[in-house]
C-alpha cells in the first residue's frame, strides 16, 4: 500500500520511515509494514486493548491511531522490553505470577502495566484493577495480572 | 528459570516453557504469519435475518483496484462439497451448511459474497461495492414461537424450525410429584453469550503447486477434525493435507467447530495457486462464531417433608440458530441440559425433554461448560427454592441430597454413572473455607442494617475426559475418545513428544511436558512438546471438553513409560548392569550404587551411530521411539460446590461480589499455578454470563451487541479475587489420576451468583430466574416487588 504519506518513527529505539496511505493504522503500519506482531489487534474499535503501545510516553490504542498521526513521534512495543533469555522485571513477573495463558491480550497487558508502573502509586488492587480496566483478558480471570503488577510495584517501590 | 527436581514433577509448580515467546511478541498467532503473495479475504455478508437472494452483482467489485477475485456459491460449487452435521440419534435432522449462501440467507452475517485482493482494505472497498437483492422473508427469533406449526420454516427440506427432540426418564415422575408434600417450579431463561476469546477466528491456507498439498494456518481448537473433514470436503488426501494452530488466542469452545471460512480459504487457496489469508475482524466474530447458552428451562422439583428429593421433570427449549453446527450438531449443548439438570444430587425419578429449535440467528456451538450452566442454574435455584419452603438452610438442603461417598458409582437418572468424587468434600470445603456460618452471622447483621446481602451456593458434576464409550456430542461420527502420543529420543539425545491435542492457553507445552519429563526420567525443559499439528499424529481431535490432561497426559504416560523402558534396556548392556539396577532421573541414566552413568546423547549415538555397541537384536529392538493410544474408554466425574456473597447497591443496582470461594475436586494435579488460573478465567467466565454477557436479536434478526462496547466482556473492574481450594481426591478412572478441570469455573458461578442475588433480595420476595440479572433486569424486578408490596 502506498499514498505518498511519508511517515517517519522511532520504534524501540530505531528510527524508520515509509510511505503509507493516509488511512493506514498505526498497528497495521508495526505489524505489517514493520514486521512487529507482537502487538496484537482484538476489536479494531478501541476496547479491548491488545493492540496497546506506548507513543511519546503515554499508553495509546494503536488501532485507533493513524499511522500518519503519529508521525515524528517514538513508540515503544513488547518487542522493546526483554528478550526470551533475558526478561525485562515486568515480564518475569507475568511468568512468575502465571499472568498469562494464551498470550493474545499480554503484550497489550504489558505496555498498559508499564505505563501504570511508570506514572501511578498503584497503592491498592483497587487502582491496578482500576488500571487495567481499559484491557480485556479473556483467559486469566486477572486475578494472575493483578499479583503480577503488585509484586512489581512492590519491587518499584523497595518494599 | 526454577524447575523443581524430582520427586514429584507432577504436582510442582513449574514456570511455563511457553511463556518467554509469549511475553516478548514472538508468539505466532494466525495474523502473524506474513506468506509472499498472499491474498486477503473479505466478505460481503447477509444484513438479512432471513431472505431469499434474488441476484447478486459483483460487477462493479471485480473492478476495485487490487482485487483477484469476486467469488459467489455458484463459483465454488466445482471444488467444495456439501456437508452437514449427521448423527446416529433418532428425531434430528440434519442441514446442510453452506460456504456461501445460494438462495437464501438465515442469520445476519452469513456469508455471501467472497473478495479478494492484495490487502485487506482494499478486500474490503471492493466488498461494499457488491450489490445483493434481497426478498426479505419473515424471521424466526423467539425459540418458543418458532416451534409452533404455521411459524415461517427457515430449512423447509425439514418442514419445521424443531430440529431436534430427545427426552430421558426415569422411574413414575408424575406419581412422585402427584404425592410430594414439597414442590417448587420456575422457568428459567439463560440468554444466549458469545465466547469472546481475545484472538478472532483466522485461518491462512497455502497450496503447494509442486506437490498438490495443502496447508491451513488455523486458529482452530482441533486441527484434527479439521484436517479430517476438509479431506472430505475438497477431496485431497491426508498425506497432502495439514492442519497447522499454531499460538492460538483463546477458544472456550468457539474454535471447535469447522466454519465456512476455513474450507473457503482452502479452496481458493488451491484453485488460485497463492496464499489465502482471512482473518475475522471483531465484527465478524460476534456475529459469526458460534454462541451458546440460550436455553428456556421449564421444571418443578419434588422434595419429602426433610427435604430428600422426590422426583424432577423439565421440559426444555434450546435456540440453536440457524444451521446445526458441524460436526457436533446442534444436540451438543440442548441434550446436555438434559442429560445433566439431576446434579450431584441422588434423583429417584427424573423426567427430562429437551427440542432443538433453528432460529435466525448465528450457529450455536460449544461453549465452556457446554449445557451444564444452564442445567447447573435451574437446578440449584430449584434446591434453593425447596430449602426455603422446608425453612431449611440450603447448605443443609444440599448435604441431605448429595450422592455420599458409599453409593458410588452412581448411575444417574439418564444413566450417566459418577465415580467416586469428593462431592460432599467440595461442599464442606467450600463451606468451610468461607466461615459459612460466619457468612450468615454477617448477613444477619447486614441485613438489619436494611442492606441488600446475599450468599449463594452452587453445587454440580461434570463428567470429563470421556473415553470411547461416551461420545462428546450425542450421535456424532467423530471419535472423541482417544489420544495418541508419539515420544522420541532423536540421533542428539534430544525428547520429542508429538501430540493431536492443541494447546490454546492452558499450559499443556508444560504440562504434557511435566508428565513426559516424569515418567522418562528427563527434566521438563528437555522436552519439546508439539501440537496443534495435523501432522504429529496419524489421529487425533482437539483441545476442549475438559479432556486434554486426561487424554494426552494418559497418552504420554504410555508413551513414556515404553520408552523408558527401551533406555533401560539399551543402558543395561552399555553399561553392562542388570536392568532392575538402571536408574533413570533427570536426563542422566546410572548404574545404581555406581558412578558407571551416561547421557542420553551418548545413549542415542550408542542407539544410532556406533553401530556394533548394541547387538543387532536389540537394534531392531531399540529404536527410542514409541507412540501410544490411550482410551479412557468412560470418562471421569469431576464435581465443585462455588460460593459467592454479593451486596447490591440499592442505588445503582451493582452487584458487587464480595466474597468467590471454589472447592473443586480435579483429581491429582500436574500444576497448581496453571490449575488455579484455569478456575479463575472459567468463573470469570461464569460472573459475565450471570451478571453482563447477553447476545441480544431484535425481531428482525439485526444483532444489537455487534461491538464490544455492548457485548461486556468483564474487566479487572468487575471480577472479584476468588478462593480456590484444590481438594486432590484420588480417581482410578485414568491412568494419571486426573480429573479434567478447563470448564468447571463458568458451570458453576451463574448458579452460585443467582442464588446469590436471591438471597440478598430475599427481604423482597424476588427470585431470580433470568440471566444475565443486570442492573436493568433489576431495576424492573424490584419496581415490581415494591409495587406488589403497596
Ligand atoms: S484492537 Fe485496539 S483496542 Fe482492541
Ligand atoms: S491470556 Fe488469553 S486473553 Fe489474556
Amino acid at each position: 500500500m502506498s499514498g505518498g504519506h511519508v511517515v517517519r518513527l522511532r520504534v524501540n529505539g530505531v528510527d524508520h520511515e515509509a510511505e503509507v496511505e493516509p488511512r493506514l493504522l498505526l498497528v497495521d503500519f508495526l505489524r505489517v509494514q514493520l514486521g512487529l506482531t507482537g502487538t496484537h489487534v482484538g476489536c479494531e474499535h478501541g476496547v479491548c486493548g491488545a493492540c496497546t503501545v506506548i507513543l511519546n510516553g503515554d499508553s495509546v490504542r494503536s488501532c485507533l491511531c493513524l499511522a500518519v498521526e503519529a508521525d515524528g513521534g517514538a513508540v515503544e512495543t513488547v518487542e522493546g522490553l526483554g528478550r526470551v533469555d533475558d526478561l525485562d522485571p515486568l515480564q518475569e513477573a507475568f511468568r512468575e505470577h502465571h499472568a498469562l495463558q494464551c498470550g493474545f491480550c499480554t503484550p497489550g497487558m504489558l505496555m498498559t502495566g508499564i505505563d501504570l508502573l511508570r506514572k501511578q502509586p498503584l497503592a491498592s488492587d483497587g487502582e491496578i484493577r482500576a488500571g487495567l480496566s481499559g484491557n480485556l483478558c479473556r483467559c486469566t480471570g486477572y486475578q494472575h495480572i493483578v499479583r503480577a503488577i503488585r509484586a512489581s510495584v512492590e519491587a518499584r517501590d523497595g518494599d | 528459570m526454577e524447575i523443581e527436581v524430582r520427586p514429584g514433577l507432577i504436582g510442582a509448580r513449574v514456570q511455563r516453557l511457553e511463556d518467554p515467546r509469549l511475553l516478548t511478541g514472538h508468539g505466532t498467532y494466525v495474523d502473524d504469519l506474513q506468506l509472499p503473495g498472499t491474498l486477503h479475504l473479505a466478505f460481503r455478508r447477509s444484513d438479512h435475518g432471513h431472505a431469499r437472494i434474488i441476484a447478486i452483482d459483483t460487477e462493479e467489485a471485480a473492478a476495485m483496484p487490487g482485487v483477484a477475485a469476486v467469488v459467489t456459491a455458484a463459483d465454488i460449487a466445482d471444488g467444495v462439497k456439501p456437508y452437514r452435521a449427521t448423527s446416529r440419534m433418532p428425531d434430528y435432522h440434519p442441514t446442510t451448511l453452506p460456504v456461501l449462501a445460494a438462495d437464501k440467507v438465515r442469520y445476519v452475517g452469513e456469508p455471501v459474497v467472497a473478495v479478494l485482493a492484495e490487502n485487506r482494505y482494499l478486500a474490503e472497498d471492493a466488498a461494499e461495492q457488491v450489490a445483493i437483492d434481497y426478498d426479505p422473508l419473515p424471521t424466526v427469533i423467539d425459540p418458543e414461537a418458532a416451534a409452533q406449526p404455521g411459524a415461517p420454516v427457515l430449512h423447509e427440506e425439514i418442514g419445521s424450525n424443531v430440529i431436534l427432540s430427545r427426552s430421558f426418564s426415569r422411574g413414575d415422575v408424575e406419581a412422585a410429584l402427584a404425592g410430594a408434600p414439597v414442590r417448587v417450579a420456575g422457568r428459567f431463561r439463560m440468554h444466549r453469550k458469545t465466547p469472546a476469546a481475545m484472538e478472532n477466528r483466522a485461518y491462512l491456507a497455502d497450496y503447494d503447486q509442486g506437490r498438490r498439498a495443502l496447508t491451513l494456518y488455523s486458529s482452530t481448537q482441533v486441527p484434527g477434525i479439521v484436517r479430517d473433514s476438509l479431506a472430505e470436503i475438497l477431496d485431497i488426501p491426508g498425506n497432502r493435507l495439514r492442519v497447522i494452530a499454531p499460538d492460538v488466542g483463546g477458544g472456550f469452545g468457539g474454535k471447535t467447530p469447522l466454519y465456512g471460512e476455513e474450507v473457503l480459504v482452502c479452496h481458493l487457496a488451491r484453485k488460485l495457486g497463492r496464499p489465502v489469508k482471512w482473518c475475522a475482524d471483531r465484527l465478524e466474530d460476534l456475529t459469526t462464531t458460534s454462541q451458546a447458552f440460550d436455553e428456556i428451562v421449564e421444571a418443578e422439583l419434588a422434595c419429602d417433608g426433610d427435604g430428600t428429593i422426590l422426583g424432577l421433570r423439565a421440559e426444555v427449549i434450546g435456540d440453536i440458530g440457524a444451521y446445526s453446527i458441524y460436526p457436533y450438531t446442534a444436540a451438543l449443548e440442548p441434550v446436555q441440559v438434559i442429560s445433566f439438570l439431576p446434579g450431584p444430587y441422588r434423583v429417584p425419578s427424573y423426567h427430562g425433554a429437551v427440542k432443538g429449535v433453528a432460529t435466525s440467528k448465528a450457529l450455536t456451538g460449544a461453549y465452556r461448560g457446554v449445557g451444564r450452566p444452564i442445567s447447573t442454574f435451574a437446578m440449584e435455584r430449584l434446591v434453593d427454592m425447596a430449602a426455603r419452603e422446608l425453612s431449611l438452610d440450603p447448605l443443609e438442603m444440599r448435604r441431605r441430597n448429595m450422592v455420599r461417598a458409599e453409593e458410588f458409582p452412581y448411575k444417574t437418572p439418564v444413566g450417566l454413572v459418577w465415580d467416586r468424587a469428593g462431592f460432599m468434600e467440595c461442599l464442606d470445603g467450600a463451606a468451610a473455607a468461607a466461615d459459612y456460618d460466619g457468612l450468615r452471622a454477617e448477613q444477619a447483621r447486614a441485613r438489619a442494617d436494611g442492606r441488600w446481602f446475599g450468599i449463594g451456593l452452587a453445587s454440580y458434576a461434570e463428567l470429563t475426559g470421556l473415553g470411547s464409550r461416551i461420545s462428546a456430542a450425542p450421535g456424532m461420527p467423530v471419535n472423541t475418545g482417544t489420544e495418541t502420543a508419539s515420544i522420541r529420543i532423536d540421533a542428539t539425545g534430544a525428547v520429542t513428544a508429538a501430540f493431536g491435542i492443541a494447546s490454546h492457553g492452558q499450559g499443556l507445552e508444560t504440562t504434557l511436558a511435566q508428565v513426559v519429563a516424569e515418567e522418562l526420567g528427563v527434566r521438563v525443559e528437555d522436552v519439546e512438546v508439539v501440537h496443534g499439528d495435523s501432522d504429529a499424529v496419524a489421529h487425533s481431535t482437539g483441545t476442549y471438553a475438559s479432556r486434554s490432561t486426561i487424554l494426552a497426559g494418559g497418552a504420554a504416560t504410555l508413551s513414556a513409560r515404553a520408552l523408558r523402558q527401551q533406555v533401560v534396556e539399551a543402558a543395561a548392556h552399555l553399561l553392562e548392569a542388570a536392568q532392575a539396577d538402571i536408574e533413570v532421573a533427570d536426563g542422566a541414566i546410572r548404574v545404581a550404587g555406581t558412578d558407571r552413568a551416561m547421557s542420553f546423547p551418548e545413549l542415542a549415538k550408542a542407539v544410532f551411530v556406533e553401530m556394533g555397541r548394541l547387538p543387532r537384536e536389540l537394534r531392531e529392538q531399540v529404536d527410542l521411539q514409541v507412540t501410544k493410544t490411550y482410551d479412557p474408554y468412560f470418562g471421569t466425574t469431576a464435581p465443585a460446590t462455588h460460593l459467592a456473597v454479593v451486596e447490591i447497591d440499592p442505588e445503582t443496582y451493582r452487584v458487587a461480589i464480595r466474597r468467590y470461594v471454589v472447592a473443586e475436586d480435579c483429581g491429582r494435579i500436574i500444576n497448581p499455578m496453571i490449575a488455579d488460573g484455569q478456575v479463575h478465567g472459567g468463573v470469570a467466565q461464569g460472573i459475565g454470563a450471570a451478571l453482563y454477557e447477553e447476545v441480544v436479536y431484535d425481531d428482525e434478526g439485526q444483532i444489537l451487541t455487534a461491538s464490544l462496547v455492548d457485548y461486556l466482556v468483564p474487566t479487572a473492574a468487575e471480577i472479584p479475587e476468588m478462593e480456590v481450594l484444590h481438594l486432590e481426591i484420588e480417581t482410578e478412572a485414568n491412568i494419571g489420576g486426573f480429573r479434567g478441570l478447563g470448564e468447571g469455573g463458568t458451570i458453576g458461578a451463574p448458579a452460585a451468583l443467582a442464588n446469590a442475588v436471591t438471597d440478598a433480595l430475599a427481604p423482597l420476595g424476588i427470585d431470580i430466574d433470568e440471566l444475565p440479572v443486570t442492573p436493568d433486569r433489576l431495576f424492573r424486578l424490584i419496581r415490581e416487588a415494591n409495587k406488589d408490596e403497596n
